[in-house]
């Protein structure tokens, strides 16, 4: 019976890859009809499938017309999302479970953090490149700080949250002050913490990407940019196709991560 | 009968106020009792007359507001390892194995990995989860759930086990078992208990004396020696008839 029931799931699962697959295909091929053959929209502003694919193989390898090819650019933007995400997780995700569960600590450095949470971090683009200039570094403290705010607020909530009956549990074994805070109130607040990590991940893309597309001299942002001055919608769409992919490849890793470290599930 | 019996839980006119905007709230008034070594003592009373309360101010997670209550010689000021708690609903850390939820009470005392390990697995076997040691709580039901949080509090060897209606949410079936086994553990495993429960029959089955509480604000109406022979049959005469003296006498105290 049991197998059974995971003949029927498997078989549930197969055929919505199949509707999936499906579904993106018709879309492919409704592009390809729309542009290609019926001609809807001139080739410049619309180009076909095919072109765009054409455009992004020769990209692989040729540098024109933004003077780096598809990976360099690839590798520039990963480079710097991971420089300043990492620092931001790492600084953010204890600063906030500090802030959560010592009172003092909270104390000094909540009115800081107050005054800088309402602050978009794409509004920070300018002030960064008037301090930094269009380098790497603007944009790593860019993404630090799109990354930080969301890893201290849910860091510090999730602490917040423990449970007071787990709390009065660990007293009861004589757990101490710290002995609480490492394996009951932090552990408790992981999901929280995640949820906050992928809630970074997307405003640090999305920063990276505007910083890009306003000041910089390579990236896929850059790419996209450099496109639309050239009026090669072709290269934009490629860009546009890329950063989705990266998104996609990122959340998957993001995913295995998370599966590793958050474990047991959630009460009742 | 009585000779000299080691004394481990003293109250002493014990009274909880919980103090609050909306007005002050007399939950335990006067209270009085004894509790003595290796003894299995029921507090059973009504719903929301103080249960929980007078458990809590025994673990010392609340303070009374008047009088004191004595462990071991030791007047009680705060939580205690020495003193073991297996509360109403499961609060097993749901982050954390079967294995890591149990062994949790000796590893805060900083007892070395494998004779904690050691340990935690003879009660795991005890209660009857061998097998389970990896699994984590979500994947157990609601019984064994509580059997962990049982083997957690032994697990940690304290000199007294606080029980706050334990079985409160398991199904009839599930909570004969319990009683069962608890009656089982505390045979192979003797320790002092203090069991609370508002079900008559299972006060019965399990308790050397009951102590019957009074309706909020509460404090003792009556004691009862129960020395019925074990393991005890719910269907037997006296069973039977103890049970309807305390039904009836339960009536008296609202
Ligand atoms: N922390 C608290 N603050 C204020 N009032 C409280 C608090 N804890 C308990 N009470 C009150 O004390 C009374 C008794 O509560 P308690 O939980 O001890 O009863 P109980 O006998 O365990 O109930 P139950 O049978 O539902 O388990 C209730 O009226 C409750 O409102
Ligand atoms: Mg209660």
């Amino acid at each position: 019976m049991n197998t059974e029931k995971i003949n029927t799931a498997k078989k549930q699962k197969r055929k919505y890859q199949i509707i999936s697959v499906l579904s993106v295909c018709v879309f492919l091929l409704v592009w390809y009809l729309a542009t290609a053959v019926f001609e809807l929209a001139p080739s410049y502003s619309l180009p076909s499938p095919v072109k765009v694919f054409n455009t992004f193989l020769t990209k692989l390898h040729s540098k024109a017309p933004d003077g780096a090819t598809l990976p360099k650019h690839f590798i520039s933007s990963l480079q710097v999302a991971m420089l300043g995400y990492l620092l931001g997780a790492v600084i953010g995700v204890p600063l906030g479970i500090a802030m959560g569960w010592f009172k003092t600590v909270d104390k000094i450095v909540r009115p800081v953090f107050d005054l800088i949470k309402p602050i978009p971090p794409i509004a920070l683009i300018p002030v960064m490149i008037v301090v930094f200039g269009i380098s790497i570094k603007a944009k790593a403290v860019l993404i630090f700080f799109s990354t930080v705010i969301p890893c201290i607020t849910n860091s510090y909530s999730g602490i917040r949250q423990t449970k007071q009956i787990h709390l009065w549990v660990s007293q009861t074994f004589g757990a101490s002050n710290m002995q609480m805070l490492f394996t009951v109130a932090s552990p408790s607040a992981l999901p929280m913490i995640f949820a906050g990590l992928r809630v970074a991940m997307g405003s640090s893309w999305m920063a990276l990407v505007a910083a890009e597309l306003l000041a910089s001299t390579s990236g896929l942002g850059y790419l996209i940019s450099i496109g639309r001055s050239l009026l090669r919608s072709d290269l934009i769409i490629v860009g546009i196709l890329c950063l989705g992919m990266i998104n996609i490849v990122l959340t998957a890793i993001f995913n295995l991560v998370e599966k590793r470290f958050v474990r047991g599930g959630k009460d009742e | 009968m009585m000779k000299e019996r080691k004394t481990v839980i003293e109250c002493r006119n014990v009274s909880k106020t919980f103090y609050s905007m909306a007005g002050d709230n007399l939950v335990v008034d006067n209270l009085n009792f004894n509790v003595y070594e290796n003894e299995f003592v029921v507090l059973f009373g009504p719903g929301q007359c103080g249960k929980s309360t007078i458990l809590n101010l025994i673990a010392g997670l609340e303070k009374p507001t008047g009088g004191e209550i004595i462990v071991s010689g030791e007047k009680v000021t705060g939580p205690s390892p020495k003193r073991g708690m297996v509360y109403q609903t499961t609060n097993l850390f749901m982050w954390y194995t079967v294995m890591q939820n149990v062994e949790f009470g000796p590893k805060m005392q900083g007892v070395p990995k494998k004779v904690r390990r050691e340990r935690a697995q003879k009660y795991i076997d005890l209660v009857g989860l061998k097998g389970f040691e990896k699994h984590f709580p979500v994947k157990l039901s609601g019984g064994m759930q509580q059997r962990v949080g049982i083997a957690r509090a032994y697990a940690n060897e304290p000199e007294l086990i606080c029980m706050d209606e334990p079985f409160g949410h398991l199904d009839a079936q599930t909570r004969y078992l319990m009683e069962e086994e608890v009656e089982r553990i505390s045979n192979s495993d003797r320790r002092t208990v203090v069991f609370v429960t508002n079900n008559a029959e299972e006060a019965i089955y399990l308790a050397d004396r009951i102590i019957l509480l009074h309706n909020c604000p509460t404090s003792v109406h009556k004691e009862y020696i129960v020395d019925l022979p074990r393991p005890r049959d719910y269907t037997s005469p006296d069973f039977l008839a103890l049970r309807e003296q305390i039904t009836a006498e339960m009536d008296n105290t609202l």
